[in-house]
């Protein structure tokens, strides 16, 4: 990240959202709506004064509502642009018309309330798509009381409580009454292969089930962790080797069998039921805390976005490549990379954006000269 | 914004070691080379930032830029709220200008966001980049001692002083450029040097692709239909390799292997010797490993046999020429992989296998089909919807567990299924093994000769296994396809892209530039040419050479990335790291040591 936005080339338009796309490869205008952020870019520093002054709590979306920020804030601590944003449909100001407190303690004198959207037409040879993923909301999915039952939390909430930057220090408070949670299980497939909901398979839960359990033992040498499988899809590069340790080393225990259903006991302990498919018996565990591997799906808006960018998307609302071209979409000269193209981990995210990036540049760079001999 | 108003206090600063660092490396110095500076006087210019209140609200940043003010060689010193500002980087250049500086050190983040601005303003200033010496204050000391003020001030300076005293010893360094040729060699012609070698060369590269092979097209010319196309992978590799000849900037060797490899990135000689042609030497500036992975022939897996019991690859040969006699199949999944001797999945059989099994359902009518798997590796999008449609079909799928694999014995195939709790006894006339890919034979002689290294499996080691699949640590030799890791076709021509996405960088430059921070044989007369630092270096940097004083070790600058393990594996101490002399974190730890004075 910090790469990309140090390099002379690329220019980041963070907050934007791009609007509509005309022309053909080549020679492409997109309208693109930069929001205003009633902060000036040139001059924020990131400083964090505002912050600390602005009156106003909001719960933080990129902590998963785990925690609350400001109506001004940074999305994340290493965000780029480290520029602060404030929250028009929260900040006191533009609900009251009284406050600006940040714009007076900003020594930069970066605050603009009278900041207006910009839009910008842009002429672009080629686009690439690369808008990733949201995850599933499992609530509708009743069985697991998310929701309802405090200590049911989602993958993405867990990587957040983990994280050393997050909103527990990266201590695994549960959320009910605070307590360290030791025994964790993890629900696979919770909206994945499912025909109710995502038929498709996330590819990734089962890899991050593992590594999250890997890393409540090493926060805590007592955390004792089961993750609840169906076909347990460990297939990239050292994943079964990983798995393995994750058993030898970690202690983790892998059950192959499908959830039925999570209760909630008198302490407010999720209490999972499952079927034993191996032994073939219905039996429950009681845990402190239960994380459901939810699926990944792609991002919110990419259908109007595909309908924006006049490309092709499948059924399941991943973007169409075409056979034998990876990266290229159905629309010449518009490329597309990572998780919105199905899913993928990382690595295969990289390497899938240095193909769209080849493409582009074969697509529309002039081709090198070079001298023979 | 209010500049604290300029204090310097010449005349209360220590009296400067002109001409001499005291403190040089112990005993008498065997390096002959001059201090840059000690020509003239040294002149140091600190500048302490406050990052607003990251670092000046948890540490007394005017108490460590009045301290900076007072240490040897320094001759002047201000604290900014932003050094980074653009008032910031004026004040730097200015100051240069004014003082009369030589050196430049700024405490403040983190050189990993901010040493590239602060080397520009000093060059823009006239002072070599190299001459400026970065203190990272708040990573490594205000934000990791919040509410310590006191030890946060004085570490501040602890620090200061170190970054003083190795700035003193710093010397002017120009950038190392090598030109690189603009030609590719891409060893190995399966889909994914295909597809490597195309996308060079529409960019406008020559590009030799070497194939051990009479014929290119890797293993795709033994596949069928290509999962989850369906496509003919004949016909789809077959156009390829249409594209490849027909393009003027690919010169084919097949039946040619690599038999040696010199240079570096930008200038590589490697000698190809061919069966129906005569060796000769390629001069390239980068390589790409393509060369790919073979089906592991289940040879003693579930009673293989080659007639009865067959591999997947022999099926897709049955089915290719339309020689499957067979009514009932049985796929029995994971010969040979996951199990102790080789734990991992190679990711593609289980499609392999949904595949042909519902290939067979579809055009053989009657045919029944078991599958006996212990994980189903159908990730993403159509593998799934695939696995879908083979149970729609009526492919029938038994789980199996490592710890009781079923059991093939005339005609029968036994399998007990944790799954559904059932002992199962399957008639069939055919047996298919989906065993794994392996890498290729002649792995490790690539390896050897690219001095590229392998995992524990033969298969490719790239640079970093999450951020750089493509890369080696070494540059300009890339990977691609499961000569890395097993992957689909789809996954393969990905990385090939991506693979020709990085090489074509130093070739669309035409030159690389490195960082003068690299090793350099400071004293020629100690080495021996014992080759420890040749054997150690992970990049290829070091070799030995003939010199009319016997053996040397000799720097290739390039490819060097300054790690220093080549220095620190030296037992005659005849190398060195530039830019990290032994001089210059001598005296840093020395100035710690010596503490205020
Ligand atoms: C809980 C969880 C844990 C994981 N753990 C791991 C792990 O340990 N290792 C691993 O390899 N993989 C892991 N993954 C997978 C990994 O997150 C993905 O492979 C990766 O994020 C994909 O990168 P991407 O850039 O394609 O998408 P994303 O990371 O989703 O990035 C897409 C970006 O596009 C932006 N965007 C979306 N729509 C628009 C629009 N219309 N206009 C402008 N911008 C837009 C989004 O805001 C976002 O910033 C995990 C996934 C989850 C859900
Ligand atoms: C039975 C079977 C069925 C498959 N079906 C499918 C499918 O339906 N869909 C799908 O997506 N994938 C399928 N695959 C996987 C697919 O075959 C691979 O993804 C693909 O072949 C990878 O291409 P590659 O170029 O990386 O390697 P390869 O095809 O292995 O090509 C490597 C080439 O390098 C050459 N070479 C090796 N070493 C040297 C050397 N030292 N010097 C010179 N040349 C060398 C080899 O001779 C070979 O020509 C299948 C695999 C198997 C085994
Ligand atoms: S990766 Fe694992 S948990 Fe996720 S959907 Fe696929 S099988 Fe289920
Ligand atoms: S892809 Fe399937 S058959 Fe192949 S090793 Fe992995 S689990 Fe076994």
């Amino acid at each position: 990240m910090l790469d990309a936005g140090r390099h002379p080339n690329i220019e980041i338009l963070a907050y934007s959202e791009v609007e509509s796309v005309k022309g053909r490869a080549g020679a492409f205008t997109a309208k693109v709506r930069r929001k205003a952020r009633f902060i000036n870019e040139e001059l924020c520093n990131a400083c964090g004064d505002c912050m600390a002054k602005c009156p106003r709590k909001v719960p933080d979306d990129f902590d998963m509502h785990l925690r609350d920020r400001r109506a001004v804030y940074l999305y994340f601590a290493q965000g780029i642009p480290a520029v602060a944003t404030i929250d028009k449909d929260h900040c006191t100001y533009f609900e009251k018309g009284k406050c600006r407190l940040c714009e007076r303690v900003c020594q930069k004198e970066a605050v603009d309330f009278e900041q207006k959207d910009k839009i910008l037409n842009l002429s672009v040879d080629a686009i690439v798509v690369a808008t990733g993923l949201d995850v599933f909301d499992p609530t509708p999915m009743t069985q697991y009381g998310y929701g309802r039952i405090k200590n049911v939390i989602t993958g993405l909430e867990y990587e957040r409580l983990i994280n050393a930057t997050g909103p527990t220090g990266g201590h695994l408070y549960r959320p009910s009454d605070g307590t360290l949670a030791k025994k964790v299980a993890y629900i696979q497939c919770v909206g994945s292969r499912d025909l109710n909901y995502c038929k498709h398979c996330s590819s990734v839960c089962c890899m991050y089930a593992i590594k999250d359990a890997m890393l409540a033992r090493e926060h805590d040498v007592e955390a004792n962790s089961h993750i609840f499988h169906t076909d347990f899809r460990n297939v990239g590069k050292w994943f079964q080797e990983y798995e393995q340790k994750g058993k030898d080393l970690y202690g983790i225990n892998y059950v192959r069998g499908r959830v039925g259903e999570v209760q909630e006991d008198k302490d407010g302990n999720p209490v999972v039921w499952y079927e034993d498919t191996q032994k073939r018996e219905v039996k429950s565990l009681t845990f402190d805390l239960v994380v459901l591997s939810v699926a990944a799906m792609p991002a919110k808006g990419s259908e109007e976005l595909a309908k924006i960018l006049g490309i092709e998307l499948d059924d399941s609302g991943f973007v169409r490549v075409r056979a034998g071209e990876p990266a290229d979409t159905s629309r010449p000269g518009i490329f597309s990379c990572g998780f919105c193209n199905g899913p993928v981990d990382i690595p295969e995210s990289v390497s899938q954006a240095s193909a769209a990036a080849m493409r582009v540049a074969e697509t529309i760079l002039p081709q090198v000269k070079v001298a023979s001999g | 914004m209010s500049p604290e108003p300029e204090k310097e206090m010449k005349g209360k600063r220590d009296k400067p070691e002109k001409g001499s660092p005291v403190d040089r490396a112990g005993g008498e110095s065997r390096r002959q080379e001059v201090d840059a500076a000690p020509a003239g006087e040294i002149r140091i210019g600190a500048f302490i930032c406050n990052c607003g209140t990251n670092i000046a609200g948890f540490l007394d940043a005017k108490d460590v830029s009045d301290y900076a003010r007072m240490l040897p060689n320094v001759v002047f010193s201000r604290e900014n709220l932003f050094s980074c500002s653009e008032a910031g980087v004026t004040d730097i250049k200015n100051a240069i200008k004014e003082h009369k500086l030589n050196r430049v050190v700024v405490a403040a983040c983190t050189p990993r966001t901010h040493e590239p601005l602060f080397r520009a303003a000093c060059e823009e200033a006239g002072l070599n980049k190299f001459l400026f010496e970065f203190v990272n204050i708040r990573e490594h000391c205000s934000w990791v001692h919040k509410g310590e003020r006191d030890i946060a001030t004085q570490k501040a300076k602890d620090l200061v002083r170190m970054g003083v005293a190795r700035a003193t010893r710093l010397e002017p360094k120009e950038e190392i450029t090598t030109d690189v040729k603009r030609t590719a060699l891409v060893i190995g012609g399966g889909i994914s040097g295909l597809t490597c070698a195309l996308s060079l060369a529409r960019r406008g590269f020559m590009v030799t692709l070497v194939e051990r092979e009479k014929e290119l097209g890797g293993l795709l010319r033994y596949v069928n239909v290509l999962y989850p196309s369906g496509v003919s992978a004949g016909t789809f590799v077959a156009s390829r390799i249409k594209e490849v000849k027909k393009s003027s900037r690919i010169e084919v060797l097949t039946s040619s292997t690599v038999q040696n490899v010199k240079g570096y990135i930008g200038d590589y000689v490697v000698s190809v010797s061919s069966k129906d042609r005569k060796s000769r030497d390629v001069n390239c500036g980068v390589i790409v490993v393509a060369t790919g992975a073979n089906q592991l022939v289940p040879e003693g897996h579930f009673g293989y046999d080659g007639k009865k019991v067959v591999s997947q690859l022999q099926l897709e040969g049955m089915l290719r020429q339309g020689k499957l006699k067979s009514k009932r199949i049985v796929m029995i999944l994971c010969a040979g992989a996951r199990i102790r001797e080789r734990v991992y999945c190679s990711k593609i059989c289980c499609m392999t296998s949904i595949k042909n099994a519902t290939l067979i359902k579809k055009t053989v009518p009657g045919a029944s089909v078991h599958l006996l798997y212990r994980d189903l590796q159908c990730y993403g999008v159509a593998n799934e919807e695939a696995y879908l449609g083979a149970k729609a079909m009526g492919v029938r799928f038994v789980n199996y567990s490592l710890e009781n694999p079923p059991v093939v014995e005339n005609g029968r195939v036994r399998v007990s299924s944790p799954l559904s709790g059932r002992e199962m006894s399957i008639e069939t006339d055919l047996v298919v093994l989906a065993s794994p890919l392996v890498p290729r034979e002649g792995a490790e002689v690539v390896s050897r000769m690219l001095k590229v290294p392998l995992d524990e499996n033969k298969f490719f080691l790239e640079a970093h296994v999450k951020l750089r699949p493509m890369d080696f640590a070494t540059d300009g030799i890339y990977v691609c396809g499961t000569a890395h890791w097993p992957a689909s076709v789809s996954e393969s021509i990905s990385q090939a892209l991506g693979a020709a996405s990085h090489a074509s960088i130093p070739l669309t430059r035409g030159y690389v530039k490195v960082e003068p921070i690299v090793s350099e044989l400071v004293d020629e007369e100690a080495c021996r040419g014992c080759g420890m630092c040749a054997a150690v270096c992970p990049y290829g940097a070091v070799e030995i050479v003939e010199t009319d004083k016997g053996p040397k070790a000799r720097m290739i600058e390039v490819a060097c990335k300054g790690c220093g393990v080549c220095a620190a594996s030296c037992y005659k101490r005849a190398i060195g790291i530039s830019h990290y002399t032994d001089e210059q974190l001598d005296a840093q730890v020395r100035a710690y040591l010596k503490g205020d004075e």
